[in-house]
């Protein structure tokens, strides 16, 4: 057969087999030498001795783990509301053609370019209490420094601070597309019924939205859930572990104390965690979708 | 909806303005710390809001540190991941959409399974993998893993199946072979979204720091990420701030280059996924 769509199956292994192989020595073949490994205690260096469930019986009963996971989800609940609900007023307010609108969607924009490393070299002298830019600030009125980089109740709102500033560009670029996609005449109809603008904000431009804030909710999820960089370099998760994102703890098990399976064990559970919340976000979802 | 043409009320304007002021308040910042001697930093970082600036750090960068060798480490492990993702997700990204064979549904499945899978659940263990292959300090050691881009690959199928199929009938009547079919008629064709891609993949490539930080380990294989890391971690016994600030500045101007220059192919991919 000579078709646009046929070809031989050699020819579809060729084009498809290259990445299809590198995928699974990459990404499928790690994943289950991961599960296997969690149930080993192993080290860095090859190692290994089967214990079974150990390793996650372990970790349920170790207080570390446990200030970890509850640090990762208060900073994921410190940043993403904080996040959507900044962008989506910033989409609100940039979606327009003048001029000012789009020199401040790039200011916006512009920091989540940077890498993390640039991120805390610029955040940690904009906070240490020292030399920072905030604490220079201060004492211009005579007020002291604060010590947001050491204070137990600080560090995890002054790194949930600076993840905000980074992570605003895409979620209010998602939005501002998803505005684009809103139909005029709409807004023509909501202008013709007097509606004012909290209504005409309410029940048509909010409900338009709506896959675009799911959209925004479930990817901030899942990376906030997964924060790494800015804590490891920020605040090395201190004092006394009180700022320990789940990743952190997993890279200190691996390469600090070099307890391969447990932190692969640990990784595994937060593999679960993020699987878990954003299918319930979707779900949930969905749901009050069924209900209209 | 086309945008408004209507100015920006006062009110919103003023909280605009203070929230540019607070993402450009520690560009500036830095800017000025880098412009800094570090004898007068160490007395009072202060000193940064006035003048006498200098260039000494950026001349200290260049004559001697390991900052120009970071830059090229991340150059070619960006630029190779790059190039890498977007042969190979052109490659199967027209053999999921154009080609007929034997398990073509169950291996597209499984590849977009890999959307769903976040990274910590396999870098461990490809720690381990790349350990035992003699990758670690390597250049394709830290290509590697950025090649499996199941995105990429969801993305470029999309954008296969998008082109009509009679302009594939048409070739193949004219006696193009599959090959030139695809490298002649329906890649050129496929150009925007080769920039989308590739800029992502650079961006993400560029900003990674999870795995260059655990596979390069000495640090004439950093990349830039990993090299800034190192250097802020012992800061206190090294170099001085205004040093340290240069070398965030040094290494934002690539990036912030590729930004200015690929802005619309930012922009048109967020408009993408949104639209999703």
């Amino acid at each position: 057969m000579i078709g646009p769509r046929s070809g031989s199956t050699w020819q579809g292994y060729a084009f498809v087999g290259p990445f299809v192989a590198l995928y699974c020595f990459l990404l499928i073949y790690p994943l289950f030498m991961g599960i296997e490994i969690s149930f080993n205690r192993a080290d860095l260096f090859g190692n290994r001795e089967f214990v079974g469930l150990e390793n996650y019986r372990r970790l349920f009963a170790d207080p570390i783990f446990h200030q970890a996971v509850a640090t990762t989800f208060k900073l994921t609940l410190l940043i993403v509301p904080t996040l959507t609900v900044i962008t989506l007023l910033l989409a609100l307010a940039l979606n327009r053609a003048t001029r000012t609108a789009g020199v401040l969607r790039g200011v916006f924009f512009s920091s989540s370019v940077l890498s993390v490393t640039i991120l805390t070299l610029i955040w940690r002298f904009v906070l240490t209490p020292d030399a920072g830019l905030i604490a220079k600030l201060l004492g211009v009125f005579g007020w002291e420094p604060i010590p947001f980089l050491s204070d137990p109740d600080l560090t995890v709102p002054a790194l949930a601070i600076a993840t905000v500033w980074w992570s605003l560009g895409l979620p209010m670029m998602l939005f501002l597309a998803g505005l684009q996609q809103i139909p005029g005449d709409i807004y023509e109809a909501a202008a013709l019924d007097r509606a004012s603008r909290w209504t005409t904000f309410w029940k048509v431009t909010l409900p338009s939205l709506r896959g675009v804030l799911i959209l925004v909710i479930m990817l901030q999820t899942a990376a906030q859930l997964q924060i790494f960089g800015q804590a490891q370099l920020l605040t090395s998760g201190g004092p006394s572990g009180r700022s320990r994102p789940i990743v952190l703890y997993i890279y200190e098990l691996a390469f600090g104390r070099w307890e391969l399976g447990y932190a692969i064990a640990a990784a595994e559970v937060l593999f679960l965690l993020v699987l878990v919340i954003t299918a319930l976000q979707y779900w949930a979802v969905s749901r009050t979708k069924a209900d209209r | 909806m086309s945008r408004g043409r209507d100015r920006i009320s006062p009110v919103a304007l003023v909280g605009l303005l203070i929230g540019a002021a607070i993402m450009v308040a520690p560009l500036v910042w830095t800017l000025l710390l880098s412009l800094k001697s570090n004898s007068e930093l160490m007395r009072d970082s202060a000193a940064a809001f006035s003048p006498p600036y200098t260039l000494e750090n950026y001349h200290a960068i260049l004559a001697a540190s390991l900052v120009p060798r970071w830059l090229l480490n991340s150059l070619i492990v960006s630029l190779g991941t790059t190039a890498g993702v977007l042969i190979l997700c052109s490659l199967a990204g027209y053999g999921f959409a154009r080609l007929q064979f034997p398990f073509r549904r169950t291996l597209l499945a499984l590849v977009l399974i890999g959307l769903a899978i976040p990274e910590q659940a396999v870098i461990l263990p490809r720690h381990q993998l790349f350990a035992q292959l003699g990758l670690h300090n390597s250049y394709p050691g830290l290509m590697l893993p950025g090649l499996v881009a199941p995105f990429g690959v969801f993305f470029m199928t999309q954008y296969f199946r998008a082109i009509p199929v009679e302009l594939d009938e048409a070739a193949m009547l004219d006696g193009a072979s599959r090959f030139t079919l695809f490298w002649k008629v329906l890649l050129p064709l496929t150009l925007p979204a080769q920039a989308t891609l590739g800029v992502f993949t650079f961006l993400g490539s560029w900003n990674d720091y999870w795995w260059p930080l655990i596979s390069a380990t000495t640090s004439d294989r950093f990349t830039l990420t990993v090299g800034l890391a190192s250097s802020q971690m012992n800061y206190a016994q090294t170099s001085g701030l205004g040093f340290l600030m240069a070398q965030a500045v040094f290494a934002s101007i690539p990036i912030l280059v590729v930004y200015v220059l690929f802005q619309k192919q930012i922009v048109r991919a967020m408009a993408g996924a949104a639209v999703r």
